[in-house]
């Protein structure tokens, strides 16, 4: 999926156009906050087309459809799905059940086999929930927070500090872990605070999430630039599962590197960092 | 001797104009000069006509020089830039002569030689004594560098100083001097400031104006010219400036001070000759209230006249010393050549100013360009309007990759090796084209309306009319 996921507005000609190339890994259309209901069709046309006619090289697509208690998502789903899209954002996810049925949609959609789902939990049930999300479905590729709805749910008034959002934050990374996801921070609202964006970005990679999404491409390259693996860190994931790839091969029980031995943890560390340098790995873990 | 006039009528008639001749302006005023407009109403006013305006640049303020066209006051135009309604009406065919479009350093260079023979030069004077002895840097009507203009001063066969600022005898600093000026006019107002310069000149917000802009310095550190004594020119707008905004974070990153920032002189770059990242500026233009304020204080700010910045005849000028020069384009084709000057519509909407001149003289030369305008692809097989020529431009950048010129091999490979996004110049408009479709070609008339003087003095293209749909 990769570590910096952008927002742009579904109902933007020019934001869609150049989605591609504003430096995320990932870019979200947005066909739910950023458009109004009665921009719902046009932007849903807009991106059917930006879909079927422009390559978006580098960066994979994904669309944040409306929720399912709109009149708005079955759409949604069904046209950006069928024009070609990498990954459905599921705003409101409160229930394993209702990613379950977006996934058997999907199943009906001919070649959407390879759609994932990012379930966004952004409710005081869904945090709660949020393990029963992430293991709903084999397309959840990971649980993204959403943490100004969340945090006018619960009541609490949103800081940039982020103290009413820490157990919510780890409550997510945890429920992400737990089913082999990946965790996704709420964006850092304030565009022009780049110094905060670093501080709130560099706190949730401590807490243990694999990236943060942004609502401005003046954001991605400093998210881009704190979850990416530095040079040594990548290649010593690759020399991790190079070694133990080759004690299964060689049917060596345990594998060491460097006289020290190669245990669970460290090989899914390994995959971790190679997921976020965007390194296809398909090495699992038995 | 009394050179005070007490009007411009006067002074006009004291010149001696006469039918036929040539009169010259600069544009140090832009968009808020009203110097244009109040002579040639006062030379109609004369029934003087078939006049020649050689101006170095047109903006939209002059649209009222139209009306002149239509009386036959006016009927040849001269210039090295042009937009507005007087643009329009070029476009729309309503002057018979051809206008001349040449370039900041070729103008001088057609001044000095004598083949632009000026007879009458008005300058626009934000400060003046009763002698004549201007500068550009004080009073209300302030521009900064009154560079453009000096060459007219030298050769005109008679200068009319325009103040709205008159100071006593001996005024400083001088940027023209007494012995090249015939009459001094005072009027209430030469410009108005709003129009000049703009407070401050602003890095634009454009996301994909910053893309170009990174690859763009990312191209000049790959070059292997971002090192001390660098030198650099770049435009005040979109991804121009913004690049200069890159380039700066690698100067600081990598504690390199350079030798020279030249232009068009704006606030940023004031900001880096304050900062130390260079030791000069070289100024025939400022754009901005911050590029006047340090022009007037700094010693290192020097103002220069167009000549020295880029007359190609001259013993030596400025662009030729300079390293790195970013350049925008209305239209790019697949030989590297660069429109400047009409849109691809075919309306005049600009002119090459110093476009050709650092393209020549700068050891890199980059265009930064978004791939698509509006619907419109950037590159095309052939440029309407050739205005600099493909063999002075290095690199395309665009927000979808980087293109190099074929014939700079070893700039190709420095930057394949860095990492950077280089694709071939077709492979890019044909990537256009896929996401916005071929446009129609527009069909052009036989009537030439423009000619296209290259800074030697070579013809190298003229500007027909289109045909209107």
């Amino acid at each position: 999926m990769g570590t910096n996921l952008l927002f742009v507005p579904g109902n933007n000609p020019a934001m869609v156009q150049n989605a591609g190339i504003l430096g995320a890994d990932t870019v979200i259309f947005d066909l739910e906050d950023a458009v109004s209901g009665e921009q719902k069709d046009a932007a849903r046309k807009l991106l059917k087309m930006a879909l079927e006619s422009i390559t978006y090289e580098g960066c994979e697509t994904s669309v944040r459809i409306n929720a399912m208690d709109t009149p708005y998502w079955e759409m949604d789903l069904k046209i950006v799905a069928e024009a070609g899209i990498d990954g459905l954002i599921i705003p409101k996810a409160e229930h394993g059940k209702d990613i379950e049925r977006i996934s058997d949609i999907l199943d009906t959609i001919p070649g959407a086999d390879g759609v994932f789902l990012i379930p966004l939990v952004e409710s005081a049930l869904g945090v709660e929930n949020v393990y029963g999300i992430a293991s709903s479905s084999k397309r959840v590729r990971g649980v993204f927070f959403g943490a100004e709805d969340y945090t006018a749910d619960i009541g609490a008034v949103r800081t940039k500090g982020g103290e009413e959002i820490l157990w919510a934050r780890g409550r997510i990374v945890n429920g992400a872990a737990a089913a082999g996801v990946e965790a996704i921070d709420t964006p850092f609202t304030d565009v022009e605070d780049i110094e905060g964006l670093k501080k709130d970005t560099l706190f949730a990679k401590a807490l243990g999430f694999d990236g943060k999404a942004s609502v401005s491409p003046r954001h991605c390259g400093l998210i881009r630039e704190i979850f990416y693996p530095g040079d040594e860190e990548i290649r010593y994931a690759i020399r991790v599962i190079d070694t133990v790839k080759e004690a299964e091969k060689t049917g060596k029980g345990v594998a060491s590197m460097d006289g020290r031995m190669i245990d669970k943890p460290i090989v899914l560390r390994a995959l971790k960092v190679l997921r976020a340098a965007g390194i296809k790995e398909d090495f699992r873990y038995e | 001797m009394n050179k005070i006039r007490k009007s411009l009528r006067t002074a006009i008639i004291d010149s001696g104009i006469k039918n036929g001749m040539t009169v010259s302006f600069h544009h140090h005023l832009r968009n808020g000069d009203f110097v244009m407009n109040m002579v040639m109403d006062e030379i109609a006013n004369l029934g003087i006509s078939n006049i020649r305006i050689a101006a170095s640049s047109f903006f939209p303020v002059h649209g009222k020089l139209v009306r002149h066209i239509k009386t036959g006051t006016i009927t040849s135009l001269d210039c090295n830039y042009m937009t507005g309604p007087l643009a329009e009406a070029v476009t729309n065919g309503m002057i018979d002569k051809p206008v001349m479009f040449r370039t900041h350093g070729g103008r001088p260079r057609a001044i000095l030689e004598g083949s632009l023979k000026i007879d009458v030069a008005f300058i626009a004077a934000p400060s003046s004594d009763e002698m004549g002895n201007l500068n550009g840097v004080r009073g209300s009507s302030s521009c900064g560098s009154i560079g453009y203009t000096m060459a007219d001063a030298q050769m005109a066969g008679k200068v009319i100083a325009v103040t709205d600022n008159l100071v006593a005898y001996p005024n400083g600093p001088v940027s023209i001097d007494e012995t090249n000026v015939d009459y001094v006019v005072v009027v209430d107002s030469i410009g108005d400031p709003a129009g000049i310069v703009s407070g401050t000149t602003k890095v634009t917000r454009d996301p994909v104006g910053h893309v170009i802009a990174r690859h763009a310095a990312d191209v000049i550190e790959a070059s292997g010219l971002l090192k001390d004594g660098i030198s650099f020119q770049t435009g005040a707008g979109g991804a121009s400036l913004a690049t200069a905004h890159y380039l700066r974070e690698k100067m600081v990153s990598g504690g390199i001070k350079g030798s020279f920032g030249m232009g068009g002189i704006t606030g940023f770059f004031v900001d880096m000759l304050e900062d130390g990242l260079f030791e000069k500026l070289i100024d025939v233009q400022c754009f901005d209230l911050e590029a006047v304020r340090s022009i007037r204080e700094n010693p290192n700010h020097l103002e220069v006249s167009a000549s020295h910045y880029a007359n190609p005849s001259a013993k030596s000028c400025a662009v030729d010393s300079l390293d790195v020069v970013v350049l925008g384009a209305t239209e790019i084709d697949t030989d590297f050549n660069v429109n400047v000057l009409t849109d691809s519509s075919g309306n005049i909407m600009g002119g090459s100013g110093g476009h050709s001149d650092t393209a020549r003289g700068a050891k890199l030369t980059i265009i930064v360009a978004n791939l698509l305008r509006a619907r419109l692809p950037i590159v095309v097989d052939r440029v309407t309007t050739k205005v600099t020529p493909g063999e002075t431009v290095d690199v395309l950048v665009t927000e979808r990759g980087i293109a190099v010129n074929p014939a700079r091999v070893e700039l190709m490979k420095s930057l394949k090796e860095k990492g950077l996004p280089v694709k071939n110049i077709v492979e890019l408009k044909e990537m256009a084209e896929k996401m916005a479709g071929k446009p129609r070609k527009v069909a052009f008339t036989d009537r030439v309306i423009g000619i296209v003087e290259y800074r030697n003095g070579e013809i190298i293209d003229k500007v027909y009319q289109a045909v209107k749909e």
